[in-house]
Parts: C-alpha cells; structure tokens; sequence
C-alpha cells in the first residue's frame, strides 16, 4: 500500500485506451465500473477531441456481482460489435474487474465475434498507464501480423532492398499517441525531414492508423521508435520476428536530430549527404536547417550561460532535455529525473554523464523537494512540475506528459527536428528572458516608474509573501482536468522561513541586503548564507556575514 | 407550512440500465474537502481510484491536498492480514505529517469492497488507536455503490453516530452549501426569527450538530437519500420544499422552513419578497436568452429534475427529457410536481441510445458530463457541464441569476462567435 497524493501515470487500461483512441476502427470494451468511465474526459477535454474515445464500459454494479457479470461483459461485447463495427477489437479489465475474474478475454473468444480480437491483460496493481499503452500496442500489433511470421530461419529482408526494388525507401514511424507530448506536431515535423533526405513514411502508428495499416508494418524497410515509452516492445518484437532494424535515436534537438538522421542512412544504407558528415566540432551543415544553433550562439545568450536547469520528465523528453540543455544551450543541469521506471536505467546513465544521480521517483513532493534543493533557476517538466516551480516561483516550461490542456496548442509546436529545436529554443528561453526583464525591473525599483512586486508575467505565482493558500476562492469552480490557475498568491521558497531554534537569525542589514539580490537567486544566496554561518557558528548575520559567505562560495 | 407531496405528474418513465457515463461517488470528496478543512479524506484503493480523483479536481493547483488514496498493491491483495497492517502504518505517517486533521475520512472503493477489506473495523481500530485526536470513520464512494454525489450522502450518513442526540428546536440545513452562500441563508432565517439554525456538514469537522425531535430537516442538495432518512430514524422531521435553485424554488425552499418555526406568513412576505424582487430582475436578461430553448438533461448530478423545474418554470425552457441516475420520490416529490405536465424523465442511463435521442431530438442545449460535452460541441450542439454545478454557489434566490447565466452562457457564446 502507498500513500498517493496525485500520480504522473494513470492505471495501465488508460494507456490501453489512449492505443484505441489514437486509432481509428479499433474498439475497446472495458469491463469496469461506472466511475472508470472519467478516462473519457481526458481525451475530451485535455485533447479537446470531438468524439468519444471508442470505448464500451460494462459498468457493472454490486447489485451485479452476485448475479452474472459475464453475461453482462458479453452483451457489452455483442453490442460494441454490432453498434461500432470495428475492425479490431480489444477486450480487457480495469482494476476492479481483474479481482472478480470474469475474464473478459476469453468470453471474448468463445463468441465467433469475426473480427480480430486481442485480449488484454494489463495487471491493475502493478504497472501503469505507459506500460499498458506499450503491451497494448504489441499485442495488438502482434495479433494481427501473427499469420505473416516468416518461418524460424528465414534470412532477415535487406533494409536496402529499395534499391532492389527500384523505390524511396520507406520506414515506419512508431510510437506517437494520444496524451503524448506533442506527437501530432512532431508526426509532420519528422514526415517532412524524412521527405527531405528521400525517405517515405509507410506507416504512423498508433496516431491515425488503422488496424489494416498496421498489417503493412513489415513492408517498410525500417522502424522508427519515435516514442519508445509506447512503442519500444512492439519495435522490438517487428525486429525478433520480421528482421525489421529499429532506428532508435529520439530526434529531439539539434545533436540528436542529426545523430538520428547518420542513423538512418546507416540503416537503410544510403549515402549520408555532405552536410551531416562529421566536422570535428564545427557545426554541421545541416544544423544551419534550424535557428536554435545561431540563436544560441549569439551575443544575446551569453546570459543563458550556467543557468541552473532542474530537470523531470518522462524518460526520453528528460534524456533528450538534459542533452539540449547542457551542450545546445549551455545550461547547467542541476538535477534530472523521470516517473518511467521501466526506463530508469537509460535516465541514470544520461545523469552520471552530467555528474548527477537521477531521481527516480512517482512522487511528486519528492521532485519538488529536489527542485527546491537545487537551487534551480529554470525547471523543465511536466504540468505537475509546473505547478511546483510556479510554488517556487521559478519559471517553468513544460516538456512532457502529463499534460494540461494548455500543453496542447493550437498552433504548431513540435518537439522534435530543426523546427522542432526552434520551439524548444524560444519556450525555454522565454521564461528565463522574461527573469531578466523582471531582474531589471528589481534593479530599477526605485525609479518612478516601476513599483516593486509588479511582475507581469509570472503573475501570481511570483514570490510572494502572502501565506500559503491551497484553496480556491469560492465560485472559482475549477474544471476537471483544466483546473485554472489559483488566483491566490502561493507559499515561495524566498519567502523567509521561521527561525528556529539554533538556527542563525537575519540582522536588519542582513535582511536589507539580501533584498538587493535578485530575486531568481535570492533564495540559493539566502541558503548559503545561513550554511556558512551555521558552520562557523554565527547566532546571527548581517550584511557582512553575507558577503564573507558570498566570497566563501565564489569559485 | 411543507408542501404536501402532490400527485405526481403523469411524466413518462422511461428506465434504462445500459452503461452509465457518471464518475463515481470518489468525487464529492472534491467539494467535501473544501467544506471541512480540518478532515482528511483517504481514499483506498486503485491508481484508477487515484487518478479519477484528480482528474476530477484538477488537483494541481494544491500544495498537498487534503486527500489522497492508498493504493493497494499486489501485496495487499495477497494477504488481508498485511493490507490492514499497511493501511495503520500509512495513516499513522499521515497523521503525524499533518497534525492539523482532526477527522480522516476512510474512503472505500470497488477495489476494497470486493476483497472485503473492512474499513469500518479499520475505522474502529484507528480510532482507539488515536485515542480521540483524530476520530477515523468511513464510508464508501466505491462506483458499485455509488454514482458521483452519493458519495456525499454516504459521508453524511457516516458521521451521523457522532452527532448528539438533543430535542432541542434547530433548523438543520443538510448539504454541502459554498460558505457564502451559508452565512446569507443564515442571515435570512435569523431575520425571519428562527432562533437556531445549523448546517451539516459543519465547516469544522468536530463541530457536529446534535439532532432529535426538535430537529427540522431542510435539504440543500437533492442527492442525500440515505442522510434525510437516517435524520428521521434520530426524531428529525423532513422539511418537504423543492431545492433552493432559482427564486421560486429558494422562496418555496425557506418558507417552508420559516412555517415549520411558525413564522407568520407576513413576516416571512416581509424578509423574502425584497430577495424574490431582486432575483428576478437578476434573472430576466438570462431568461431571455433561454426562454423557448429545448434543454436535454444528462443524467449526471442528480440535481437534474430540480434544474429543470427551475430551467422550465423561471427561465421558460423547454424540456426534451430529464434524467437523473436513480428517482428518489420522497425527496423529489415537490420538484415533481412543478414539473410541467407530461414531462418526459429518464432514470439510469444506456448511453449510446441516450445519445441517438439528443442526435434525433436536436435540442438547443444538453447538461451533461465532461466525457460528452465536446463530442456533442463537435456535433453542432450546445452543452453545458454539469459538473460545475456542484462547485459553483448556485442556491438561493441571490444566485438565481448566476445559475441562469451558467446555462445562458453557451448560447451566447454560440450567437456571439461568427467563424465562417
Ligand atoms: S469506479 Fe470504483 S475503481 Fe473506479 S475510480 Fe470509482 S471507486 Fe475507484
């Protein structure tokens, strides 16, 4: 048992129906009860979709369970055939219903439904919603390519049988979904840089496809794991059983963009074009595709240099975001982490390279905790960390899922590629440009024309010393799954803490200089500043304490 | 002065028992929590458990909320002997991480009922455990039980031992009400001379009121079946009044309560017609936007047939079908009997056929739940959530306005946006 105050990951069947919602003629009949059936809004009101998630919930009652729930799964299963007409079929269980043991899967199977049908088992009080989207896909993927299995010892197909077969050569792309960070945009954005190096796209799935698509996985000459949370064990099977290479790069920024694109042409054996060649350390020809280089380059961003970057995602945005961080930005990555626990090992080895030990963890009061300990300047996460950073009063971009409504855009913003590098570039950038203005506006608070605690666009969640408030006001009704922004001012790391017994005390000088500091780095000044004279112990500090601790600590 | 229960109207029944699209009773801890700031309600039971929850509140917005879930693993699941063991252990950290709670909530669910993991002797056991600092009890907001607002009705009736028995002539207002809204109905009652007037829930936790045969049972929200008769076992006597929405239905609602006290009907004329006035006038430039509108009601909330009496009577709405998740008669009857004729209700749901009538139907606007909203928004009809109704102060005749313009709203979206 666990104690859960909010989780990154809902339960593994919400994976199984972002497969089915992604798709189009594949149905899902989910043996669950009626509160089960709040997973709709998710899609509804977070991707804002225009219909339904295909999905039949048996909502089985108690009054039901002394009677005959199997009867009622296969009713539910005969009605979504005969209602939806789908042309796949997934049966499972939620939580619940895998304690009662109706198994859905195999009623399924004995009702000549005449339609491919797969049976999920995804088991509810072990795994979560990524592992469930992941198992679904390959077993779906699994079920209906089953019969095409080339006999043990078949010699795997050249991935450069294109040349064979006088065409492009075609790969597919694999992975994108529904509550993912930004596939939709970053399906177009990697169709088109394929479309660029003479590479067609076979299929996209499980984004768009349809059952019949994914019949016609094994006619492309590759796979690519764009998304290896959802698509890494059905890219592993199509490689065991169809000798399909998997292209495993995540082209996410400008170094790994490139390394993905060396990748292909490896492994569909073309010609690496000029501009992707090696340059011993000087750019690219082809990073010149995206502004994020120059921009970085520029005068404009020596500022950018050593920003302390907290990182928390899922794995492959957090591995990708600490490389883009610390070598296409030059920020410091002060901590990195992931809730991806079947990922964890990729996310430890990216921290050792940047000297850090990853967190690996669900609970977010852990990851905000960190965040705080860290003394971090940006933080780059999921909504959840959002709203940590904004309690914090640290600027935020969100890279990852879970996601707020708000993280689904109308216009185009994709991850991944050069354009992708230029999103990337401004939403991280931005926060921290508008830092600047506001430590501007602190160094000119005396001028006339700014009124300190006028800071604009962090708005009400800048620092602040207004107590901590958790509540709405009343009447701000929040909206399930897009809850507003609390308008109440929110406890901050810089507000100063209670004294304590033993601990140092701030002299009104002390407290009058500190407040000179800039706000983004009063908090870490603040810290330091009481652990140097705690360890010299000081019962109090004053102006000077603080700037013998400032040049304690400088390097 | 109660209203009679009137013979009902002949509405069509229609009864279905399809899939239902409601959130289970695991959600009224979203308002339950906001009303007793010193209880903490912990769920236990699946990561699903955890996850309606806060997609329900959008709990991002809270430091650390007042709720949580224990989510049972597979360990738990084994042995009943470790689940019970773990359970102590984790509501011992808790408690000791929050000092401020003075009453956890256990809250069951479909996992923990169907492994029988007793929680009221969990409850017991807890309680002697905190020897009185924290008072433990439970109920269950499990999906097999219960749909969306039961789950308030359920912790209503859980902490009804603890309230003392007293004779003593209260007016008992039953029902989660915003604080604001409470501290107006209070000022109301005391200007019409009803001497005491108190509320359950309680806004802190410790403060119940005692009930008995001075009690007189006024029901804010029409979801609590199982509370009003639990009252009336302890002596109470169950105020019979339609729901406070609108002002038809708030002055027929505190009149009956001011005649249960002998208020004289000119005073009560007196503190209430100035409210009636201003309502209306609140009212009116909503009423027109919805006046000849036909409204389709999902059944969600449970407050769907007192909406409509009051979307029909006060905003001249046309009703297409009214559903509701069960029909409660005792306490529906007097939203029932203003029901216009022949009104055609729906109890249980079968959704798919539900949405083939609001398909053939056309209506102008549908109340319904977030799974459906956009997807009927796609199909060219006008929705309204439902659920914001029970976060929103909505009751009385001072907000009658207000719950006119949630329902005006998306058609004046709609006649606003000029896209194409
Ligand atoms: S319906 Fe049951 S399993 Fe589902 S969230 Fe509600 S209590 Fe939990």
């Amino acid at each position: 048992m666990e104690l859960t105050l909010w989780t990154y990951e809902g339960p593994p069947h919400v994976g199984a129906m972002r497969i089915a919602t992604s798709m189009e003629g594949v149905h899902y009949v989910l043996h669950a009860p009626q509160g089960d059936t709040y997973a709709d809004l998710l899609f509804t009101m977070i991707e804002r979709r225009g219909k339904r998630p295909p999905v039949t919930y048996t909502t089985f009652q108690a009054r039901d369970l002394g009677g005959d729930t199997a009867e009622l799964v296969q009713r539910s299963i005969r009605e979504a055939v005969a209602r939806f007409r789908p042309e796949a079929l997934l049966v499972g269980e939620s939580c619940t219903a895998e304690l009662i043991q109706d198994q859905p899967g195999a009623l399924a199977a004995g009702m000549n439904l005449g339609v491919p049908m797969v049976s999920l088992e995804l088991p509810a009080y072990s795994k979560k919603e990524n592992w469930g989207a992941a198992e679904t896909f390959y077993q779906l993927v699994r079920t209906l390519l089953k019969d095409q299995m080339p006999p043990p010892g078949t010699p795997k197909p050249s991935p450069s049988r294109w040349r064979a077969e006088g065409r492009r050569p075609r790969v597919n792309l694999l992975g994108p979904s529904l509550l993912g960070f930004r596939c939709r945009d970053d399906v177009i954005e990697i169709t088109r840089l394929l479309g660029e190096h003479g590479i067609d796209v076979a299929v996209v799935a499980p984004l768009g496809a349809r059952p019949a698509d994914l019949i016609r996985l094994p006619s492309a000459d590759a796979n690519v794991c764009l998304y290896p949370e959802v698509a890494g064990p059905a890219c592993s099977w199509l490689e065991r059983s169809f000798g399909l290479p998997v292209v495993r790069t995540v082209p996410i920024g400008i170094g790994a963009t490139a390394d993905f694109l060396r990748e292909l042409h490896a492994v569909l054996d073309l010609e690496l074009p000029a501009e992707l060649q090696a340059t011993d350390g000087r750019p690219s020809e082809a990073e010149r595709r995206s502004r994020l280089p120059w921009y970085s380059r520029s005068v404009d961003s020596t500022y950018l240099t050593g920003k302390r970057v907290f990182i928390f995602a899922d794995a492959t945005h957090a591995i990708a975001a600490a490389r883009i961080a610390s070598r296409e930005l030059g920020f410091q990555v002060v901590g990195l982490g992931s809730y991806s626990r079947e990922q964890a090992r990729e996310v430890r080895a990216a921290a050792a390279e940047l000297g850090l030990e990853a967190l690996i963890t669900d609970d977010y009061l852990a990851v905000e905790k960190a965040m705080g300990e860290a003394a971090a300047e940006l933080v780059l996460g999921t909504q959840m960390e959002r709203h940590s950073a904004k309690r914090l009063g640290l600027p935020c971009a969100v890279i990852s899922s879970p996601l707020h409504v708000q993280d689904v855009p109308a216009r185009y913003a994709p991850q991944m590629g050069w354009e992708g590098a230029n999103v990337i570039f401004d939403s991280w950038v931005h926060p921290l440009m508008m830092g600047l203005e506001e430590h501007l506006i602190g160094m000119f608070r005396h001028d006339f024309e700014f009124v300190d605690g006028h800071r604009s666009h962090l708005g009400d969640g800048a620092p602040s010393m207004a107590p901590a408030v958790d509540q709405p006001p009343p009447g701000d009704a929040a909206a399930p799954g897009l809850e507003r922004e609390a308008t109440t001012a929110t406890a901050v790391a810089i507000q100063a803490p209670p004294t304590v017994a033993g601990e140092p005390s701030w002299m009104p000088d002390g407290e009058a200089e500190l407040a000179k500091i800039p706000f983004f780095v009063r908090g870490k000044v603040r810290k330091n500043t009481e652990a140097f004279a705690r360890e010299r112990g000081l019962a109090s500090i004053d102006a000077e304490t603080l700037y013998d601790a400032k040049a304690h600590f400088s390097r | 002065m109660s209203v009679s229960p009137a013979p009902l109207p002949p509405p069509e029944l229609l009864k279905e028992s399809g899939q239902r699209e409601v959130f289970c009773g695991l959600t009224s801890i979203v308002w339950l929590h906001r009303r007793m700031p010193d209880a903490f309600f912990l769920v236990v039971g699946s990561r699903t458990c955890a996850h309606l929850v806060q997609s329900a509140a959008g709990v991002m917005i809270f430091a650390e909320p007042r709720f949580g879930t224990a989510i049972l693993g597979e360990r738990d699941l084994a042995g009943l002997a470790d689940a019970n063991e773990e359970l102590d252990r984790l509501v011992k950290d808790l408690l000791e991480r929050r000092p401020e709670i003075r009453t956890l909530f256990l809250v069951g669910s479909c996992p923990s009922e169907v492994i029988k993991l007793d929680l009221a002797k969990a409850a017991e056991r807890l309680s002697a455990q905190l020897l009185g600092r924290v008072r433990v009890l439970n109920y269950s907001g499990s999906g097999i039980e219960t749909t969306f607002t039961q789950g308030e009705d359920n912790a209503l009736l859980a902490m009804m031992p603890l309230m003392a028995n007293s004779d003593e002539e209260q007016l008992l207002i039953v029902g989660t009400l915003a604080d604001a809204v409470e501290d107006r109905f209070r000022l109301i009652f005391e200007r019409m001379g009803i001497p005491t007037v108190r509320c359950l829930p309680p806004r802190r936790s410790t403060e119940l009121p005692p009930v008995g045969k001075g009690t007189r049972v006024l029901l804010a929200q029409p979801f609590l079946s199982a509370t009003a008769r639990a009252l009336q076992h302890r002596g109470a006597t169950l105020l019979q009044a339609p729901y406070p929405f609108g002002v038809e239905g708030s002055r027929d609602w505190m009149a009956a309560a001011a005649g249960a006290f002998g208020v004289p009907d000119a005073r009560i004329a007196e503190v209430l017609d100035p409210l009636v006035e201003r309502g209306r006038r609140a009212l009116e430039p909503h009423r027109q936007v919805l006046v000849g509108k036909r409204l389709f009601l999902l059944p969600d909330s449970q407050m769907e047939i007192p909406l409509a009496r009051f979307l029909a009577r006060e905003c001249g709405m046309e009703l297409v079908e009214v559903g509701t998740p069960y029909l409660d008669r005792l306490l529906m009857a007097a939203d029932l009997a203003l029901l216009p004729a022949g009104t055609q209700l729906s109890e249980g749901q079968d959704v798919d056929r539900q949405l083939e009538r609001v398909r053939a139907e056309r209506p102008d606007l549908v109340l319904c739940g977030l799974g459906l909203a956009n997807p009927l928004e796609a199909e060219g009809i006008a929705t309204k959530w439902s659920i914001e109704l029970v976060f929103s102060p909505i009751h009385g005749c001072d907000q009658a306005g207000d719950l006119a313009e949630l329902f005006a709203r998306p058609l004046r979206r709609r006649a606003l946006l000029q896209l194409s």
